[in-house]
């Protein structure tokens, strides 16, 4: 029951993480139609500039301007890069974002090189607030978790409740009729590039020292990130919610039990062979949760595509 | 009326054979044939057959981006999945005796690459764009997760090998040498590149390119977009596999690096710096990229970061990549006014050149300052020693780039000019040309 907690507690960590670039993710696509593939190096970028800004000024204000520089240096390269990609198609935009992807990394690598760079969570939450049974919880994943919290409120309410997000929103779904209304809207689309690429900013800056800030961070959390808002539907926010908090939980649950492929297949009545050695099926046995825990997403993500294929909120086809 | 008939008796001339169709088929083979014996040296094979190997791969990987217009991430799948299993067959060839002559892996690599896309092409080419895109990412994660886990077909972590002198020798070769398996290469080079080719002119390729342009209008004439995309895909995963299983006999081992989606994406660059809309594109895309890997990655450490910088600025500014530059030239050429071109550019694309040779050399040295162990200052650039310690070396850059970056803007309005001239019949003063 304890450990229970203890991975729900480290799934919702994950989970809000993960939402906290796809909120961004999936807003950039129901507003450009293209998925930017460059979206987890921008959340790098966030951990780098905030690592860098740390070393002069201390955690805090690299919380505060990482996120504003990511944000800047985002809506720059839609306003100089992709709006005149998006003359030529989808297929070029994703091309253009995927070499974006690429070439950011390389950048980082340039200034920072290949190795993981020393940045640490602040000392005033290097504790252990409370603990679970044996398991300490450290404060710095409850400061992870209320600030993804309070991005997703404020996220919600900037969306819903002001005239700024109700012209975005009908921007999205109308753009021709609210450019005639006489608002600007290619500036409205480089905002919402911006603001989508300084909240990546922010949830690198305040995962950095959690999972390491190293050159392959935004290969290893980009392609879930997909996953993610193609699971909870494309431009759903709601879907990315949930889709997050499901990858989140699922891949921690899958990582902490230990549940063997063999003792499922003895359970259901298969006989162990005797020498498993040169067995044509030896992989199937000795398979376990842990193993194939990092490549769920995956299996759900083709399998969600195959049946439905707007995801699990979406309402329209991606 | 009459000029219709003429264009008409034209293009029904360009059905059949003719020099124009079989002469570049003949010059390239006949360059494969001779080229052993202009580069002899062992590093030059295998950068040949790798070559070989990439164009193929690329050739089948723009069967599906530029024909059909089905953007893939995980089409390593299809190469790496034909290239374990020639490496099996390999090895039971050697041990059960069977008698398959090595020159015929491919087609097996062939068939088991065509049949994995079949069975994740029945779901997946359902629709193009970004379904498709993230249904072949997924795909390719999956199975290159999967390469780790399944290790009595993909060797786990160490991959499978293993040594293709022990198949029957066929008419007394061996394939011991570098240079048997380079004209086994080249020869299914010629052969898959000739049939990815016919391919593309029967009426399933011309189908592909309606399909990719409008697949609305196609099904309105009666085809169903969703099976024309399959055979493509299909086919793709053929040509595929085949470059799986000459990388398999070239290489004699696969491991997960072959499936994974740096390789999936490496061929997406290679393709796209060619240009898609031509046939000959990857094949070019294929040559510089290796040409570059090769000679690049011995020069400079931050060769990657060149590649990644070409990459997407060929797709701001080229989206027709090499190619598409290449027959930009075609109109000037007809109208007999390529040769207006070449002052405008020689004063535009010289500087240009250098200016772009010192952003690099700036990168390097500041790359050497950043990086370089302490006390290590000097280092050498273009054949020059110099410290990076030392202000002048960073003026002298510096200056050179910015100096040619202005010449080259101030010659490229004259180059507009020339070009926008050159594209049209009439000259400047009768037509008023733009």
């Amino acid at each position: 029951m304890e450990l229970v907690l203890v991975i729900l507690i480290d799934g919702l960590v994950y989970g809000l993480l993960l939402f906290m670039l796809s909120s961004g993710l999936t807003l950039i696509f129901s507003m450009m139609g293209v998925l930017n593939f460059a979206h987890a190096s921008f959340y790098m970028l966030g951990a780098y500039f905030a690592y860098q800004i740390s070393r002069y000024m201390g955690f805090w204000p690299g919380l505060i301007l990482a996120p504003i520089i990511v944000g800047l240096a985002g809506a720059a390269i839609e306003r100089f890069g992709l709006r005149k990609v998006h003359q030529y198609g989808h297929v070029p935009e994703l091309i253009f974002t995927f070499g974006l992807a690429l070439l950011i990394e390389e950048i980082v690598q340039f200034f920072w090189g290949k190795n993981q760079v020393p940045y640490d969570a602040p000392e005033v939450l290097q504790f252990a607030l409370f603990s679970i049974g044996t398991n300490e919880i450290q404060a710095y994943k409850v400061f992870m978790i209320a600030i993804s919290v309070l991005i997703f409120l404020c996220l919600l309410y900037v969306l819903t409740k002001t005239r700024v997000g109700m012209i975005i929103q009908a921007a999205l779904s109308y753009p021709r009729t609210v450019e005639a209304l006489g608002h600007n809207v290619p500036f409205i689309f480089m905002g919402v590039f911006g603001v989508g690429t300084a909240l990546a900013g922010l949830a690198g800056v305040i995962a950095g020292p959690q999972l390491g800030t190293f050159p392959g961070m935004a290969f290893l959390l980009g392609s879930i990130v997909f996953v993610t808002i193609v699971i909870g539907g494309l431009g759903s926010l709601w879907g990315a919610l949930v889709a997050s908090l499901l990858i989140g939980w699922m891949t921690t649950f899958a990582a902490s039990y230990n549940i063997a492929m063999a003792d499922i297949l003895m359970a259901v009545g298969f006989e162990m062979p005797e020498d498993m050695s040169e067995h044509a099926l030896r992989d199937i046995w000795s398979l376990t949760l842990p193993q194939i825990g990092p490549i769920l997403p995956y299996l759900l993500m083709v399998v969600i595509l195959v049946f439905r294929p707007y995801g699990l909120f979406g309402k329209r086809d991606a | 009326m009459t000029d219709t008939t003429s264009i008409m008796t034209k293009k029904r001339s360009y059905g059949g054979l003719s020099t124009g169709t079989v002469a570049p088929w003949v010059i390239c083979t006949a360059i494969l044939l001779v080229l052993p014996y202009v580069f002899q040296s062992n590093s030059a094979l295998t950068i040949m057959n790798q070559m070989a190997i990439t164009i193929v791969f690329a050739l089948a990987y723009n069967m599906l981006l530029g024909q059909g217009g089905m953007l893939s991430f995980g089409h390593a799948v299809y190469m790496g999945m034909g290239g374990f299993m020639c490496m099996h067959v390999m090895n039971w060839v050697e041990y059960q005796n069977i008698p398959l002559p090595l020159p015929l892996l491919p087609v097996v690599g062939g068939l088991f690459g065509m049949g994995m896309a079949t069975i994740i092409g029945s779901f997946s080419t359902r629709t193009a764009g970004t379904v498709f895109a993230m249904i072949s990412l997924g795909i390719g994660e999956l199975i290159a997760a999967s390469s780790v886990i399944v290790v009595a077909f993909f060797g786990g972590e160490e991959g499978v090998s293993g040594d293709r002198t022990y198949g029957l020798p066929v008419f007394g070769y061996e394939f011991l040498t570098k240079i048997e398996v380079y004209y086994l290469t080249a020869g299914w080079l010629v052969l898959s590149a000739l049939l990815m080719y016919l391919f593309s002119r029967t009426p399933v390729g011309r189908m592909a390119n309606a399909v990719r342009d409008n697949p609305e209008r196609a099904q309105f004439l009666g085809y169903s977009a969703r099976w024309v995309r399959f055979y493509s895909f299909c086919a793709s995963g053929f040509f595929a596999g085949v470059a799986g299983g000459l990388f398999a006999i070239n290489f004699e081992i696969l491991t997960e690096e072959n499936l994974n989606l740096v390789t999936s994406g490496s061929i997406l660059l290679i393709t796209f710096l060619g240009g898609v809309g031509f046939f000959f594109g990857p094949i070019i895309g294929a040559i510089v990229f290796t040409l570059l890997q090769s000679v690049l990655s011995l020069q400079t450490e931050l060769w990657q970061l060149y590649v990644g910088a070409l990459f997407v600025l060929t797709v701001m500014y080229f989206p027709g990549g090499l190619a598409g530059v290449i027959m930009m030239h075609v109109a000037p050429y007809k109208l007999g006014k390529l040769g207006t071109l070449v002052v405008p550019y020689f004063k535009t694309v010289l500087p240009a050149a250098i200016g772009i040779l010192g952003l690099a050399s700036f990168c390097e040295i500041m790359f050497h300052f950043k990086h370089a162990a302490v006390g290590e200052n000097d280092m050498s650039l273009f054949g020059i020693e110099f410290s990076t310690h030392s202000p002048l070396p960073w003026i002298v850059i510096v200056g050179v780039t910015l100096v040619c970056f202005w010449i080259a803007k101030r010659n490229s309005a004259e180059l507009r000019e020339t070009w926008g001239n050159a594209n049209v019949l009439s000259s400047p003063k009768e037509g008023g040309a733009q």
